[in-house]
């Protein structure tokens, strides 16, 4: 049992550096969809805060210049899809996978621009990088621990949270009582825009040392599903997130490991987190209800 | 289609005409392409290598250098039969995957010559380069046994096919010539192309592998290596390199680096198609041809004790000539426990 505890551990912690991410997308994209604003485009974000950190932090030298850089391009691109989804009304999963495709693009094209090696950043010092400061983490995943209570907080028990969750059921309610609808949904994916800014800044300066093409690797689009997994409420998403890094870690940990002498065969474990996937999907999270007015453009005087 | 036959028309022409009597004499005259593997042309491995002979190939004689850098692999079929139809030649087709391509455009173009590195083609009209990794692995596995104090070493390959399996192979056989005792823990990244590329993971392999007592990793994972060399880094381990010399990326932590010569396959390749002497058929190179081979440098020569230096140099020696056999995965698709 001694001998567990450490391998335990070693799990725990994986766990959780696999997680990071997906916890501060799925927060972030609970803001937005709780504010009846669907946001497929938290994939690009990240992509585009990634790149920015890592690009900012290659030529400053400094780590936290890379996070306002990296929060800012996910502030500006979040700022794209509200423009396009609140302002104009229009169809907010187009936006967001214009959003998606105009990170993938410009990613590579300034990378070559500037650094002229396929795409990616030059690899970055230990001094340009978020390092361990607690029991091998990092400040970037302390960040996402604390962004689940701080979410729960301000969705459940703030009067802004309040309104928030009332714009994404019944946004005509909102503005009949004076409170501005396109006020309160910009600001929700403004949020979501600086939380999926930190999750990208965590992939390049904190998980990796630098940006390559595509690093995000379709992490925003298990964020989202971890999201629905949760019905959309904070705790419950938390645990998602964890459970789909969990596997992960177990993926890699169990390869080539032998159960009763025989060596199970690697794809089996690479299949496990989309099996898992499926199995809960199908038989256990039950029905999940999204916000009624999801999806639907708000015209005020209609 | 008549786009397709003018262009495949056009590409007899233009073949016609460099491989014809009067190139012999115009040796400038070719038009040599490059379509590189999966993981980016600036992978600081094996496609930064293959890329750095071709460089030197286009500055040396001054001819230009077509190049392709897929996005996936079924690009690998579009960029061949383009650049056969542009009478590009000779065309150089970087990286297992592209095999079975060749096979079939090569016989679609049969003038065009086809080079190919780590795969095979039958036909005349391809030159098939391939090294002996297992000799080259067998040496940095045997340093990675001596640099342990744990007794426990490590392995990232890249996607799991045969090629990577020879690598694990014969750095296991080399980790157990220096230390009977010792373990070795191997993982590979993934089962597709985009194994190549994905440093995240590789870095999240090779923490597991320290976490279970493992402080030296070899990655042979293309870029996805950039992210274990990383994570040893990050964690004070040792990690060994793959294909290029990556002994300068992080000096002081990386062990050393399973050289392989792309680059002079590359380069040479495009020389002998220049020089009138380009041949079809396979060539395999390993250690004696100096193709492969472990990097010593300013970087890592802290790292490598005299006694080690002297018992790795003993074991080329003794590969040579004969003396010890490498198995190579690759011939019985198995390895020795």
């Amino acid at each position: 049992m001694a001998a567990l505890l450490p391998e335990l551990l070693s799990l725990a912690s994986g766990t959780l550096r696999m997680a990071t991410p997906l916890i501060l997308c799925a927060m972030g994209g609970l803001f937005s969809e709780r504010s009846g604003i669907v946001d497929i485009g938290l994939e690009g974000k990240m992509l585009a805060a990634a790149f920015a950190a890592a690009a900012a932090a290659a030529v400053t030298g400094s780590a936290s210049a890379g996070l306002a850089a990296g929060c800012g391009a996910a502030l500006l691109l979040a700022l794209v899809h509200g423009f396009a989804s609140i302002t104009h009304g229009g169809n907010q999963v187009v936006s967001g996978v214009a959003v998606n495709m105009l990170a993938s693009g410009l990613t590579i094209t300034f990378g070559q621009a500037w650094f002229a090696s396929g795409g990616a950043t030059p690899a970055l010092p230990a001094s340009a990088r978020f390092m361990t400061v607690v029991g091998g983490h990092n400040i970037l995943v302390l960040a996402a621990l604390a962004s689940v209570p701080l979410t729960w907080w301000v969705i459940g028990r703030t009067r802004f949270g309040l309104r928030l969750r009332a714009v994404g059921e019944s946004p005509r309610a909102v503005q009949a009582a004076g409170v501005s609808v396109a006020g309160l949904r910009y600001r929700a994916v403004l949020a979501c825009g600086l939380l999926t800014g930190i999750a990208g800044t965590y992939l390049s300066l904190a998980q990796s040392a630098g940006f390559s093409r595509e690093m995000t690797a379709g992490q925003g689009y298990i964020a989202l599903a971890a999201l629905i997994f949760g019905k959309w409420r904070a705790l419950p998403a938390f645990g998602a997130c964890l459970l789909f890094g969990f596997v992960d870690v177990l993926a890699i940990r169990l390869q080539g490991v032998a159960v009763a002498g025989v060596a199970v065969p690697v794809q089996l474990f690479q299949v496990l987190p989309y099996g898992l996937t499926v199995i809960l999907l199908a038989g256990f999270v039950g029905r999940a209800v999204a916000p009624k007015a999801i999806g639907l453009p708000f015209v005020g005087g209609r | 289609m008549p786009v397709t036959i003018g262009g495949f028309v056009r590409a007899i022409l233009v073949v016609g005409a460099v491989s014809g009597p009067a190139a012999a004499a115009e040796a400038a005259d070719i038009k040599p392409a490059v379509v590189f593997d999966l993981g980016t042309k600036y992978d600081k491995s094996f496609n930064e290598g293959v890329f750095n002979g071709t460089e030197r190939f286009r500055k040396e004689f001054n001819v230009p250098v077509a190049e392709f850098e897929p996005a996936n692999e079924t690009q690998f079929e579009q960029a061949h039969r383009r650049f056969a139809q542009r009478g590009q030649d000779p065309i150089l087709a970087v990286g297992f995957n592209q095999a079975s391509v060749v096979d079939r455009i090569a016989k679609d173009f049969p003038d065009t010559r086809f080079s190919l590195i780590d795969g095979v083609s039958k036909l005349p009209n391809v030159q098939s380069v391939l090294f002996r990794e297992q000799e080259g692995s067998f040496l940095v596995g045997m340093l990675a046994a001596m640099a342990s104090k744990t007794g426990k070493v490590g392995f990232v390959g890249g996607m799991d096919i045969p090629l990577i399996r020879r690598f694990a192979c014969g750095y296991g056989q080399g980790v157990r010539y220096a230390d009977a005792k010792a373990e070795l823990i191997q993982n590979m990244t993934g089962t597709t192309p985009s194994a190549w590329n994905d440093p995240g993971r590789g870095a999240e392999l090779a923490r597991g592998q320290f976490d279970r007592g493992v402080d030296v990793v070899f990655a042979a994972a293309g870029a996805t290596g950039l992210g274990v060399l990383q994570a040893a880094k990050d964690a004070g381990k040792l990690s060994i390199g793959v294909d290029s010399n990556q002994n300068h990326l992080h000096p002081g932590s990386v062990l050393t680096s399973m050289v392989k010569r792309v680059d002079v396959a590359a380069f040479d390749s495009f020389k002998e198609a220049r020089d009138g002497t380009w041949k079809g058929g396979v060539s395999v190179l390993g250690l004696k041809d100096g193709a492969i081979d472990w990097a010593l440098d300013d970087n890592n020569k802290a790292l490598i004790t005299a006694d080690m230096k002297s018992r790795v140099d003993a074991a080329k020696a003794d590969i040579i000539s004969g003396k010890i056999k490498v198995v190579d995965y690759m011939e019985g698709n198995s390895c020795p426990p």
